[in-house]
């Protein structure tokens, strides 16, 4: 059997009366590229806030790389990376002060961060930016970068909060081409989105819908239930019923 | 004109719907009147005092009682030896002795003058000094009342908020203080920081490319402000009246003109500041940092600007609420009418023309 | 029918010249156009908008909107231009009835006044209208700047990056709406980094690095696409894509949603020159037979690397795939012009 890195049993996360998540229940394999949709609103941010040991469900349970959300949030941060577009990295550092700071904080030792940053900005081509402020960077190099430093640490699993927003397409792609690379080496991928075009690279996708989980299943499966061969129409069809909207 | 009613209208909405704003700008009077006027005065009361009267005559017993009618001294002792006061000290609970030599009376009626000793605990040195003060005047105000017509035999150092304090009501004088130290706050900071607020937000990209003319933007900002202000400074009269019992002596008319001045000044700097930064931190950073601990440090309500050098003194020239803080206090304090303060109010009114006339001037019409 | 919005040239820099924003861009939008700028942040989009919207001045170059110079004539401008900024989020604290009111004073009219133009969007969020702006999800909001912008009934509408976070189905509906508009004759410049969007507009101008890489109607700039592209996919498309892209005759291949987009080298009736300045991509006919051979071809490689379920066709390219040939054609102009510096 597979191993499941994030199992998620009736997972409910409520404020007051309203629920923000609502029963959600669904199981991540290693080295799956899992693809969470959802419109504005629907529930995401805060059930990711919960797998990531940032936040205490109300009830159900889940756990993330064989450790509970519940009780074991330390060493639930100590094996996922996190990424975000609107948190990276420290504009005022170098390429190297990041990558030596966020190793730092992971607890990888001085030679491992040595070894992986040399071989890191080998790979990326940085060779001669090593040194220079990541605010001077490109927006598409800073977000490979900063996915990049989100690995650093050999992570299970890498959540990403919508990684490419605004990047070019072509840095898209090679961004996309680096999440394949780390999903190859087994990490598990769990990344929202709002390029329908990116859905279809998951492995599987689920879409929720105020606080439920509407859908969960391949593309193509997906495509096949909604009769549809587009990801934009699937998404549209479940996604138009829902009630409720807010950030 | 109806556009800037509304807008005015706006800008009371976004206060009132801010808890925080209102809590900087009513909470914040009251927790400094009540800080200033109760806990913070530099007047020093209930000093232990022992007193070693070697002379046991009419005079030192005189004098003895009159330390003890002030309320400023607590005498644990009369008669005390000398060794005694060293033991008295180490075992703490006195802070001063006062020494009477035993052929005081003696000495002041055959020799015309004669010496007591105050010994003060100087491991506080302002303590001490203050001590020292209180029982110089004190000797000083009998010997004036006993003698009124001998020549001057002691040198009597008083300070000179004595002398406007004859009810001894210390927190009076922070009040003029404290009330340019809220006005600048509220007026300064707050107003730079609502306009920032604006270009976080985005929204005077709008504003900027509405048919509204810009500079408008500035005069529709400083008017709620203003009269926000206007009512901050009653909400401090009113304080000060009621909960410490000051009495206003001079013109209620001319304090307020005076405090709108002062407000105009600040709102000046302000709109200077919203001028020069597009973060909301740095605005407020600007503001706390740049105009708050100046109107602390040079407006001489804290901080005596006769005991500074000359540098000093002279950079508190440039600050507004050093000339606001002499007019409010011979206004109110002294009971004193324009005629004695229209040199301070001419500075004021220039800084505020010069001020507001860069506010205006820089004030972009485009971005960056 | 006349330019309504003309630019030219424009050039502008940031930190004293040290990163050039915009590079002579050069565009003009006719009357009653929607018109739309395609490209990623930091693209020299949202400079363009606000030069042309007069709250910033650019280094050199010209524009004019409605016949009025943007430097010159601001406050003519300003009377005729509706603008929503990329950052723009309204008064959190105020209601969206509020909100409303306050725009519509400050650009000197009433919301009763122009209830024919904002209507079909004013009765979607009047049911919210006491709800705090703050409190309103990202697609209402964005209803909400729309209408905020447009109510003071402007000639020109300027909109930048209006549908960037908003989910699927709000961008769908805002689309929708910006149809309408054009309906009642508004001349519409709209901005966004998202591709699939670019064929709502009539026509685009892509825009990468602050340079204008191509201006024309969408379905121009996909019929001038030089090349034959092909999708392929198979069970294991990483694989797949790794495997195209190591062969020597590939030329490009991407990741395009389910499938992979490739195009191959070395075709015989591709005319493979530079492009001109403006950026004009040659034309071509391909015979069916060499579409056959190319698609033996590419069906040969994927089988010799052992793929299963293969499946190859020729297709139709988007925008996206245009974005990024010209987008790796103007690296390759940037990187000649560099070498013949040097």
């Amino acid at each position: 059997m597979e191993e499941k890195v994030i199992v998620c049993k009736d997972l409910t996360k409520q404020f007051g009366d309203f629920y923000a998540v609502d029963k959600i229940s669904f199981d991540v394999s290693k080295g799956e590229i899992f693809g969470f949709l959802g419109a504005n609103g629907a529930g995401k941010t805060t059930a990711m806030r919960i797998l990531c040991g940032l936040s205490y469900p109300s009830s159900g349970e889940a756990t993330v790389a064989g450790f509970s959300v519940r009780n074991q949030q330390e060493s639930i941060k100590k094996n996922i990376g996190y990424m975000s577009q609107k948190f990276s990295l420290y504009e005022n550092l170098s390429i190297l002060e990041n990558i030596e700071f966020f190793g730092g904080v992971y607890g990888v030792s001085r030679k491992d961060i040595r070894e992986r940053s040399d071989k890191l900005i080998q790979d990326m081509g940085l060779q001669k930016e090593a040194k220079k402020m990541v605010g001077s960077l490109p927006l598409g190099w800073k977000q490979k970068l900063a996915f990049s430093v989100s690995i650093f640490h050999r992570p299970k699993i890498v959540f990403l909060d919508e990684p490419t927003g605004g990047v070019d397409p072509v840095t898209r792609r090679q961004f996309w081409d680096m999440i394949y690379d780390a999903s190859a080496s087994g990490i598990t991928i769990f990344v929202t989105t709002h390029y329908m075009d990116e859905a279809e690279y998951c492995n599987r996708i689920s879409v929720m819908v105020d606080g439920k989980m509407e859908a969960l299943d391949s593309p193509a499966n997906l495509k096949k239930r909604y009769a549809t061969d587009s990801m934009d129409e699937v998404f549209y069809k479940l996604a138009r019923g829902a009630r409720r909207s807010g950030d | 004109m109806k556009e800037l009613l509304v807008f005015i209208k706006k800008e009371f909405k976004h206060v009132f719907r801010d808890p925080r704003t209102l809590l900087i700008m009513f909470g914040l009077p009251v927790a400094q009147i009540v800080l200033f006027g109760f806990a913070l005065t530099s007047e020093v009361k209930n000093i232990d005092i022992l007193i070693a009267d070697n002379s046991k005559d009419m005079i030192s017993t005189q004098i003895t009682d009159k330390i003890k009618a002030s309320r400023y001294f607590i005498i644990q002792e009369k008669n005390i030896g000398g060794t005694d006061i060293d033991r008295a000290f180490k075992r703490g609970g006195v802070q001063s002795v006062l020494i009477f030599p035993a052929n005081f009376s003696n000495d002041l009626s055959h020799e015309g003058k004669a010496q007591v000793q105050i010994i003060a605990d100087g491991t506080d040195p302002n303590t001490a000094k203050t001590i020292v003060n209180y029982l110089t005047a004190i000797i000083g105000a009998y010997q004036q009342e006993k003698f009124p017509t001998a020549s001057l035999r002691y040198q009597i150092l008083t300070e000179p908020r004595m002398l406007y304090n004859e009810e001894d009501n210390g927190s009076m004088n922070f009040i003029p203080g404290v009330m340019a130290l809220i006005l600048m706050l509220v007026c300064t900071a707050l107003t730079s920081v609502s306009i920032v607020k604006e270009k976080e937000l985005g929204t005077m990209e709008i504003l900027l490319v509405s048919p509204f003319k810009p500079v408008m933007v500035l005069v529709s900002k400083a008017v709620p402000y203003f009269i926000l202000s206007l009512i901050n400074f009653t909400l401090i009269l009113l304080l000060s009246v009621f909960l410490l019992h000051i009495d206003i002596k001079g013109s209620i008319l001319l304090l307020y003109m005076e405090s709108a001045l002062f407000i105009l000044t600040c709102l000046s700097l302000g709109l200077m500041i919203s001028n020069a930064t597009n973060a909301q931190q740095t605005a407020l950073l600007i503001s706390m940092m740049g105009m708050m601990l100046p109107t602390i440090i040079f407006t001489g309500f804290i901080f005596p600007l006769e005991n500074m050098p000359w540098v000093l003194r002279t950079i508190s020239n440039i600050v507004p609420s050093k000339w606001y803080f002499l007019i409010i206090k011979s206004v109110m304090l002294k009971g004193l009418g324009l005629q004695y303060v229209w040199k301070e109010t001419l500075i004021l009114m220039v800084m505020t023309a010069v001020l507001l006339t860069i506010a205006i001037k820089k004030f972009k019409i485009r971005l960056q | 029918m006349p330019a309504t919005v003309s630019v030219q040239n424009l050039i502008k820099t940031y930190d004293k010249g040290k990163v050039l924003a915009v590079d002579k861009v050069s565009f003009d939008v006719k009357a009653g156009e929607l018109f739309g700028l395609i490209g990623a942040d930091g693209a020299g989009k949202s400079s363009i908008f606000r030069i042309l919207t007069t709250v910033l001045l650019a280094d050199s170059g010209t524009a004019t909107l409605a016949g009025y110079d943007v430097v010159k004539d601001y406050r003519e401008i300003r009377n005729r231009v509706g603008y929503m900024p990329g950052k723009f989020s309204l008064y959190q604290d105020l209601t969206i009835q509020e909100n409303l009111e306050f725009f519509a004073t400050v650009f000197g009219t009433t919301i009763e006044a122009n209830m024919d133009l904002i209507r079909d969007i004013y009765d979607q969020i009047k049911p919210f209208s006491n709800r705090r702006a703050g409190k309103l999800s990202g697609g209402m909001k964005q209803k909400l700047a729309l209408c905020c912008a447009l109510i003071h009934k402007p000639e020109v509408l300027l909109l930048d990056e209006p549908t960037t976070g908003v989910d699927v189905v709000s961008r769908k509906e805002f689309w929708e709406m910006l149809k309408k508009l054009k309906a009642q004759g508004i001349t519409i410049i709209v901005s966004t980094p998202y591709m699939d969007e670019a064929k709502r507009c009539e026509r685009i101008a892509l825009i990468q690095n602050g340079r204008i890489m191509s201006v024309d109607t969408p379905g121009n700039i996909i019929r001038a696409y030089p090349e034959k592209l092909y999708a392929a996919k198979s069970d294991n498309i990483y694989r797949l894509l790794k495997d195209f892209r190591s062969h020597p005759e590939t030329d490009r291949s991407f990741a395009f949603g389910e499938y992979i987009h490739i195009s191959l080298k070395n075709d015989p009736t591709v005319n493979r020159q530079l492009p001109t300045a403006n950026c004009q991509l040659p034309t071509v006919n391909l015979q069916p037979s060499t579409v056959n051979r190319q698609l033996e071809f590419l069906n040969r490689i994927a089988a010799e690397n052992n793929h299963t379920g293969i499946q190859i066709k020729e297709i139709e390219p988007g925008i996206e795939d245009s974005f990024i040939l010209l987008m790796s054609r103007n690296d390759a102009t940037t990187n000649l012009q560099k070498t013949t510096e040097k």
